[in-house]
């Protein structure tokens, strides 16, 4: 238990499948190697987009869910199936009787591939062509219903949508449900699957994409002077979530303390984030206060840092507002460098990496940084970076950031994990 | 068409759509109870089977076609 006799909740498996790789293993290695996983597109449909680029996924997921399966599932739902039985192979499998085990996954924008394909049908063919899947399919919440099924879970499979939050929130709604007591184990994350043409026209019409179409591998630059916007990126990221109590019982490996979230909402904009990023240092403050960690105990940030113009220095400046003087100490990463915006999957692939960059107390590079913004005053890492505890004894703690257009900002915390024991022998 | 013509091509499609090998598509067996298929890739069968064999199968139909042999048979009336 925590201070505030809080139950404690741990992460005890990961699961990924990204641009740079269909497991957390291989995406974790690419990152550490600055590798992007930004391709041009060869699609037909782009020839008449300004933006010809995006991060596709590394490893189709029909290729591990099967062919029958798929075929009744968006591409979202089968890459967040796909890594939640990695995170769950990983956390051991555990025995969990069913109306303790939950599920919070969910993507930002749904299954627009499938809406679309149906809409096609309609058109072409007549009502009775759209697939009887085609609500199960377009739905947000089908990743949450497909893997409640797969698992048995039930206590309750939810979807949080708040946009390119929204796996970030889900992973906190996660940690709520074991802190309140309906869950012990709860299966987290989020997913997208958003690479098709008029969700990339739609985007390109705010002005929000990187046009950078004949560097693909360079595009994506946040922090950056020359970056002018984001690159789509598509895959999922899962944790699993678990009482430290039910976690200890089974002797689980434990990756690190799922220790808190902070939650803010802008009321500024329903696009643009609210001046001096005041909203998203509340949810860092916010996050810190609910997990009962200092500033001084915070190591490294994944940071949302999506490669726009406007957003990144924002954040920047969030940051700062929230650590004060210890921001000075926090290696800041911006993975999106290397994978692209996945969207509603972004928040749960950076939580995976912030928490693998806390195992391997390692942060990882954030790629074509050549030229910073002047007025910078986070340490944002270039390079692989060590990462090492700033204050004696206390256990280092690693942050996730994620906003979403309707002004949503999500802040995670996760700590070293201290087994009780070496606790008393310390003291 | 035979009625075994029409057995093989209900087998391919159900192959398709289910992924249950084809020759599990005997004529007795019941879409639900022996093939676990359920009334969503029932509808798609159904479209598949009008495309393959030129029939119209309306939807209020489909909760009368328990078996294989039903298609079959309703196929067989209805060309």
């Amino acid at each position: 238990m925590s201070s505030n006799d809080q139950v404690s909740v741990v992460v005890t498996g990961l699961g990924a499948t990204t641009p740079l790789g269909g497991d957390v293993a291989s995406t974790w290695s690419a990152m550490l190697a600055g590798t992007s996983g930004v391709r041009r597109l060869t699609d037909s449909w782009v020839d008449s987009l300004p933006v010809k680029i995006a991060a596709t996924a590394a490893v189709d997921p029909v290729a591990i869910v099967g062919r029958v399966q798929a075929r009744k599932m968006d591409r979202c739902e089968q890459f967040a199936l796909v890594a939640a039985r990695e995170a769950w192979a990983d956390a051991g499998s555990p025995q969990v009787e069913p109306y303790r085990l939950g599920v919070a996954v969910t993507s930002g924008i749904g299954g627009i591939s499938s809406t679309l394909a149906a809409y096609d049908a309609l058109n072409d063919r007549g009502w009775e062509r759209i697939s009887p899947y085609t609500v199960p399919m377009l739905m947000p919440n089908g990743a949450a219903g497909w893997i409640s099924i797969e698992f048995g879970a039930k206590a309750g499979a939810h979807a949080l949508v708040s946009a390119c939050a929204s796996g970030a929130e889900s992973i906190g709604y996660g940690i709520d449900m074991i802190r309140s007591g309906r869950a012990d184990v709860v299966i987290a994350g989020g997913a997208e699957a958003a690479i098709v043409a008029l969700n990339i026209g739609a985007f390109a019409r705010m002005g929000a994409m990187s046009t950078r179409n004949d560097e693909p591998e360079r595009a994506s630059r946040p922090f950056d002077k020359g970056r002018n916007g984001f690159v789509l990126g598509e895959g999922a990221g899962v944790v699993i979530l678990e009482s430290q109590e039910h976690a200890l019982a089974r002797g689980a490996r434990i990756y690190a303390v799922a220790a808190g979230a902070g939650y803010s909402s802008d009321a500024h904009h329903i696009s643009l984030g609210a001046p001096d990023g005041e909203g998203v240092a509340f949810a860092i403050k916010a996050a810190l206060r609910n997990g009962n960690v200092l500033p001084s105990q915070v190591v490294h940030i994944n940071a949302h840092a999506t490669s726009t113009p406007g957003g990144d220095p924002l954040e920047a400046r969030a940051i700062e507002a929230a650590l004060g003087k210890d921001t000075a100490g926090v290696v800041v990463s911006a993975t999106k460098s290397m994978t692209g915006h996945l969207l509603g999957g972004a928040g749960a692939v950076e939580t995976v990496a912030a928490i693998m960059a806390l195992v391997d107390r390692t942060a990882p590079p954030t790629i074509n940084l050549d030229d910073p913004d002047d007025d910078l005053t986070i340490d944002l890492a270039t390079k692989p970076r060590t990462l090492t505890p700033r204050v004696d004894g206390a256990p280092m703690a690693v942050l996730n950031d994620a906003f979403g257009f309707g002004g949503h900002n999500v802040a995670l915390a996760f700590t070293e994990y201290v087994p009780a024991s070496s606790t008393a022998a310390e003291a | 068409m035979t009625d075994q013509e029409i057995l093989a091509g209900l087998a391919e499609i159900i192959e398709e759509i289910a992924g249950t090998p084809a020759d599990e598509v005997t004529p007795q067996a019941n879409f639900v109870d022996d093939l676990d298929i359920d009334s969503l890739s029932m509808v798609e069968i159904a479209v598949a089977a009008q495309d393959k064999f030129g029939v119209e199968i309306p939807d209020e139909q489909l909760k009368d076609l328990k078996t294989v042999q039903d298609v079959v048979n309703f196929v067989v009336k209805s060309s």
